[in-house]
């Protein structure tokens, strides 16, 4: 029976090609827009645990209180020892301190008046240190626009909208005026050794990056830093992996009720991060739910013209004896069949589609200037193909031919015998 | 009668027409022996197709009793009439009916799909069947590469295949010219003889006519007169 129905499938093409059609659309969009916004959300997620929330991060826990002030005098004190511990006790996550701060950059004239002058935003990071992994990581090499990385203690990066804006060219002396831990005023002289452009505009207005060394010296922060940050060695956030961490952290360090003990944050508990994490785990859920509910729609009303044309066949199946339900339930399997072939088309056009996003990018950096949303979202956007993508399509590509079938079908079942035979006869 | 198949007492069928109902058949009493050929015949309208399609447990009774080799049609449940229809009784329409994207073989070859018969069992049933109708040669063919003619031997060989008791032939030669009603119609009347089968026809066919065993005359739902040839 399977057969003769797959026979009548393949050499009847009215009947299968609309829907296959429908399906493989329905299932190339499916599978693309998952690809497409996973890609977009991991790369964001991505970006902005680079540069700001790790994977996970550990401050102390009046800093973390109020972390969006940035209260440097409220920073881990012995931050060495601190790394020690970390490095031992969790040893499949890079550590590595930073120091967040606000300023004004100020750049003098030869006599030394101020030329212009700026606010930026500062971060303090691991540059010069041997085996450091944060040049990478903040993929400053491929960033820089003018100049190099710093090469030694007292050298600086801006990026390079700010450069232009203060009229800074590589190699010239600035000044950044700021507070140091205990609350005084701190002035110390950077050279800047090279310009950087990180394709976000929340980067790429008013940011400075100096060594941690230096900030430390410059804001009177001896072996204290803001933030210990930390990267899962997988290369990505998840949040099982986190949690795990995170357990173990509060096992080990809460000893005491003290406001400057360390606490650890997830990659999820900072800004609205965990808004965008849990957006990328449901996308799937969403995308599949929506292009269901509109392909079952199209495929119904295409299963009720489809089904009109098939009155002849459906009354002689009747009278050969064949039991209405039988003929309802051929017709379910049909639709899975075509289910099936629409949602191989599909998933393999979707995924040829999305390999192509993943592979050469779309540059949406004129959409994204000015944006100013605490996520940082990246100028270029790629689609990420996950192995979801493989079989995500099978869900709303086989469920709505289904279900679309089902509904137009059910004419067919409602109706009696002697009814449909009259309709054959017409 | 001694060997009846169908028996028809008080039979009446309306059907609903707006408010109010149109009776197609008034109080028919009548009675079929196996092997008969015989037919309905009457204008357009005489309720012809009705009755046949009562009979094929397609349709009920509104009143009255019709009993189809041994099943009270009107008692029988969907699955109870589908499986009178697929066990024992065969069908023969105007418009052939045939499913256009299947070959010939496979065309005749449904009923006993349904039936659960092996694929050899199938194979030879099958080329039997054909080999009745004359069309052996085309089993590869499918139906829109027929002719009218060939399309019917089609039919009557799906019909035909699982060796029904009772066959219903509606307007079987209406697509026809005369040398293919002819020829159907003699290949019918020599199935009846070879292998017993009932056959009933609902007609107007002068042709179909002359070759009538049993001619039951209807005019407005009702039985007009009863002519059954004695050889
Ligand atoms: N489902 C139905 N609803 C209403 N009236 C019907 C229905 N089926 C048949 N009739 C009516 O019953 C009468 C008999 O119809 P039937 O089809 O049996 O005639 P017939 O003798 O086969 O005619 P023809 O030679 O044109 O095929 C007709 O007047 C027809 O309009
Ligand atoms: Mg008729």
């Amino acid at each position: 029976m399977i057969r003769f129905l797959l026979k009548g499938l393949v050499r009847d093409k009215s009947r299968s090609r609309l829907p296959i059609i429908v399906v493989a659309i329905g299932v190339m969009l499916s599978v693309f827009l998952h690809a497409y916004v996973t890609g977009l959300m991991v790369d964001m997620i991505e970006m902005t645990a680079k540069f700001s929330s790790g994977h996970v991060k550990v401050m102390t826990k009046a800093y973390a209180d109020n972390a969006d002030q940035v209260p440097n005098d409220l920073a881990i004190l012995d931050a060495g020892a601190l790394m020690d511990r970390l490095r031992k006790e969790f040893p499949d996550i890079n550590w590595t301190a930073r120091i967040r701060f606000g300023g004004l950059v100020d750049v003098p004239d030869d006599s030394g008046v101020t030329r212009t002058q700026g606010p930026a935003m500062g971060m303090g990071i691991d540059l010069l240190s041997e085996n450091t992994r944060e040049t990478d990581r903040l993929n400053l090499k491929k960033s820089i626009v003018r100049g190099n990385l710093p090469a030694s203690a007292g050298e600086i990066l801006l990026s390079e909208a700010f450069s232009q804006k203060l009229e800074v060219n590589p190699g010239e002396k600035v000044t950044l005026i700021g507070s140091t831990m205990n609350g005084g005023m701190a002035i110390y002289n950077f050279i800047v050794s090279g310009t950087v452009s990180f394709g976000t505009s929340a980067l790429d207005r008013g940011t400075i990056i100096a060594d941690l060394a230096d900030v430390q010296q410059a804001l009177e922060m001896q072996d204290a830093a803001g933030e210990i940050t930390g990267f899962f060695s997988q290369g990505f956030y998840d949040d099982e992996v986190a949690q795990i961490n995170l357990d173990k952290f509060n096992a080990l360090f809460t000893i005491d009720e003290d406001d400057y003990r360390p606490v650890m944050l997830r990659l999820r508990d900072q800004e609205s991060l965990g808004f965008y994490v849990d957006m990328t785990k449901n996308m799937g859920t969403i995308i599949t739910l929506v292009f269901m509910i509109a392909m079952s729609l199209v495929l119904w009303n295409a299963g009720l013209l489809g089904g009109l044309r098939r009155y002849g066949e459906i009354g002689v199946r009747l009278a050969i004896g064949e039991e209405k339900g039988h003929v309802y339930r051929t017709m379910i399997y049909e639709s899975v069949m075509i289910g099936i072939a629409g949602t191989l088309a599909g998933t393999a056009i979707g995924l040829l589609l999305a390999w192509l996003l993943q592979k050469y990018g779309l540059d949406i950096g004129t959409f994204t200037k000015g944006s100013s949303a605490a996520v940082m979202l990246p100028d270029v956007i790629r689609a990420r193909i996950t192995p979801a993508d493989y079989y995500i399509g099978f869900i709303p590509g086989v469920i709505s031919t289904v279900i679309g079938t089902a509904l137009s079908g059910i004419g067919i079942y409602k109706r009696k015998t002697a009814q449909l035979f009259k309709e054959l006869e017409a | 009668m001694d060997h009846s198949i169908i028996q028809i007492e008080k039979l009446t069928k309306s059907f609903p027409m707006g408010k109010s109902k149109f009776t197609a058949l008034y109080g028919i009493d009548l009675s079929f022996g196996e092997g008969e050929f015989a037919g309905f015949i009457g204008p357009s309208g005489s309720g012809k197709t009705t009755l046949l399609n009562i009979i094929g447990s397609l349709d009920v009774p509104t009143t009255g009793n019709v009993l189809v080799l041994g099943n009270s049609v009107g008692e029988l449940t969907a699955k109870q009439a589908a499986r009178l229809r697929k066990e024992s009784l065969g069908f023969i329409f105007q418009s052939y009916n045939l499913l256009a994207v299947h070959t010939v073989f496979e065309n005749v070859e449904f009923p006993l799909l349904l039936l659960k018969y092996s694929t050899s069992e199938r194979r030879n049933m099958v080329m039997d069947a054909l080999a009745w109708v004359g069309l052996t040669d085309k089993v590869k063919s499918k139906p829109p590469q027929l002719s009218g003619g060939e399309c019917q031997r089609v039919a009557i060989a799906r019909a035909m295949v699982k060796r029904p008791s009772l066959v219903l032939a509606d307007e079987p030669t209406a697509n026809l010219d005369a040398a293919n009603s002819h020829n159907i119609l003699q290949t019918m009347v020599k199935l009846n003889r070879d292998l017993k089968t009932t056959f009933l026809f609902a007609t107007h066919d002068e042709k179909v006519i002359g070759y009538l065993r049993r001619k039951v005359y209807l005019l407005d739902g009702k039985i007009d007169k009863d002519e059954v040839l004695s050889n």
